[in-house]
């Protein structure tokens, strides 16, 4: 169960104009840009859900994400993740939950991605019997087979998402948090990934947040959508109700793009 | 994966016992040492030519030290077998250092590139995650080259060897590699604060090196006073360099290096302050 309520970060970012004058000035006084990455957001996510977390570039997305998972601290608001405050306990909440970005690798580059798995597994302390009947089911699901013996490296971007996958949960987290997972990834490999995630749902129960710019992961994989922009939440409903706000035809982008307009995000 | 309704599955009975935590974390550390090796030897002639550039960028250093010391016999007071054995066991300390620790010299890019965040998504201590990420088996060259200098030097000095002098010795060179470890965090835990690495530290760090091949007193009093209490590079060196070669015999001058632990007080509390910053800043 997750439980967030009227969470806020700002961000102070550091100003100064272009030229000598400027960078003169901003040596003795520096301005400061505020900026609210999130402002008041709350939702609510039950065990088992799948959640896509939508909004455009800089809408607070991976703040969020980063709270949840612990590493960021907010300015004020609540968060529970199964009885847990994610930022107070973070190396007991860690262990709970995987997290994927698409555009980030967790696997050591040169080395064979069965030796980072081996790593991974000592960096969870996961006993040995729990991590090789993981592994073996990963394996299957998602076919590695070969690649375990491959370095990071030679793998395609496709290969290394499914590896990537795995090494999030080889630990056995209840949550996982994708980010962007399909992202430049083929029509055959982005197909594995969201068959492969839907499957983990049903069979494990895993709660999945999921944030993309794909909108046909959203319709393959989530029943709930929860759009932020300006670091509020704009929507928190179904695919339909989404359709429904954007009042339009078309296809999902050409929805998304509309609703983006209506709450002034584009 | 885990299974609904059976929560805690993932903690191990392992992790809350504390002695076979710190043995799984000296085996994680093992391992990574291991796979790293492999991976580094996979670039066998990079390996090579990057161990050979080590060896030969610190073997100017000796030149000059030796050349030096062919001229003028002896500086304030200490011989060349002396000073030598000064210049080898420093080198040494830091080459152990900069091959385990040096992983913190990368740590702007590892702040930038979002590795770093990477490591606070998972429950392993994060300077033994630093430590494991990026672990330079180059450096050795360094130590194989102070070694070499340290058995030319030892039979040299006019010491009568007894097991206290060895244990000195020891002592000197394993708190010499924590001063320059800790350097090394403290360094890492002022990225968080300026994001850029800050080159002054390479003062004491690649400083202490270069500096550390003479005892530091012939720098004069002020610097002797610095490198006492402030960054204690002086109490793994100079006082207890004093004490083996005959020069002085109070028991403070030989256990001086022990004084040096206290460096991991600014060290810890740098490293946690940035790291509270990091946190809250989100950059």
């Amino acid at each position: 169960m997750i439980e967030v309520r009227g969470l806020s970060k700002e961000y102070h970012v550091r100003r100064r104009g272009s030229g000598a004058a400027a960078v003169w000035r901003s040596f003795f006084s520096r301005s400061h840009d505020v900026i609210q990455a999130l402002d008041d957001v709350s939702f609510r996510i039950a065990d088992g859900e799948m959640v896509g977390y939508i909004g455009p570039n800089g809408a607070g997305k991976s703040s969020t994400i980063k709270i949840l998972s612990g590493i960021l601290w907010p300015d004020s608001g609540s968060c529970l993740i199964d009885g847990r405050v994610p930022w107070l306990e973070r190396r007991e909440h860690v262990r709970q939950i995987g997290v994927v970005f698409g555009q980030r690798s967790q696997l050591w580059w040169d080395v064979p991605v069965g030796d980072s798995f081996v790593l991974i597994r000592e960096l969870y302390q996961v006993p040995a019997a729990d991590f090789h009947r993981r592994l073996d089911e990963l394996s299957e699901l998602l076919d590695l087979g070969e690649l375990l013996r491959t370095p990071a490296r030679q793998l395609s971007l496709g290969q290394r998402m499914r590896c990537e996958l795995a090494a999030a949960l080889l630990h056995g987290p209840r949550i996982l948090f994708l980010d962007e997972p399909t992202i430049g990834l083929d029509a055959t490999a982005k197909l594995a990934v969201r068959h492969f995630i839907r499957e983990l749902n049903r069979e494990h129960g895993t709660t999945v947040i999921l944030t993309t710019h794909d909108m046909q992961d959203i319709e393959a994989l989530t029943g709930r959508i929860l759009l932020i922009g300006r670091g509020r939440i704009l929507l928190d409903g179904s695919l339909s109700e989404l359709k429904q706000a954007s009042a339009g035809h078309g296809n999902l982008d050409e929805l998304v793009a509309r609703l983006y307009q209506r709450y002034e995000l584009a | 994966m885990s299974e609904p309704g059976q929560p805690s599955r993932t903690s191990s009975p392992v992790h809350s016992r504390a002695s076979s935590r710190g043995f799984s974390r000296l085996r994680l550390y093992g391992h990574a040492v291991a796979i790293q090796l492999a991976s580094q030897l996979e670039y066998r002639s990079s390996f090579w030519l990057m161990l050979l550039g080590q060896v030969l960028t610190s073997f100017g250093a000796l030149l000059g030290v030796w050349f030096m010391m062919e001229r003028f016999h002896s500086v304030a007071g200490f011989t060349q077998a002396d000073v030598l054995l000064c210049f080898a066991s420093v080198l040494m300390a830091f080459s152990l250092a900069e091959t385990f620790f040096r992983g913190f010299d990368q740590f702007p890019a590892l702040l930038a590139d979002g590795r770093f965040d990477r490591m606070l998504l998972r429950p392993a201590p994060l300077i033994l995650q630093v430590l494991t990420g990026t672990i330079e088996f180059t450096r050795f060259g360094r130590l194989v080259q102070g070694f070499i200098v340290f058995c030319w030097a030892l039979p040299r000095v006019a010491v009568v060897w007894t097991p206290g002098h060895v244990a000195v010795l020891a002592l000197m060179l394993l708190m010499n590699t924590f001063v320059f470890a800790c350097l090394f965090v403290l360094y890492a835990g002022i990225c968080f604060f300026t994001i850029e690495g800050l080159e002054f530290m390479n003062i004491f760090t690649d400083g202490g090196r270069e500096f550390g091949a003479y005892p530091y007193a012939i720098y004069g009093k002020r610097v002797l006073q610095i490198l006492t209490c402030l960054v204690p590079l002086a109490l793994v060196q100079y006082y207890p360099l004093l004490w083996l070669t005959g020069r002085s015999t109070s028991i403070l001058h030989a256990l001086a290096p022990l004084g040096a632990l206290f460096f991991i007080l600014p060290t810890a509390l740098v490293w946690r302050l940035g790291l509270r910053r990091y946190r809250s800043t989100g950059s």
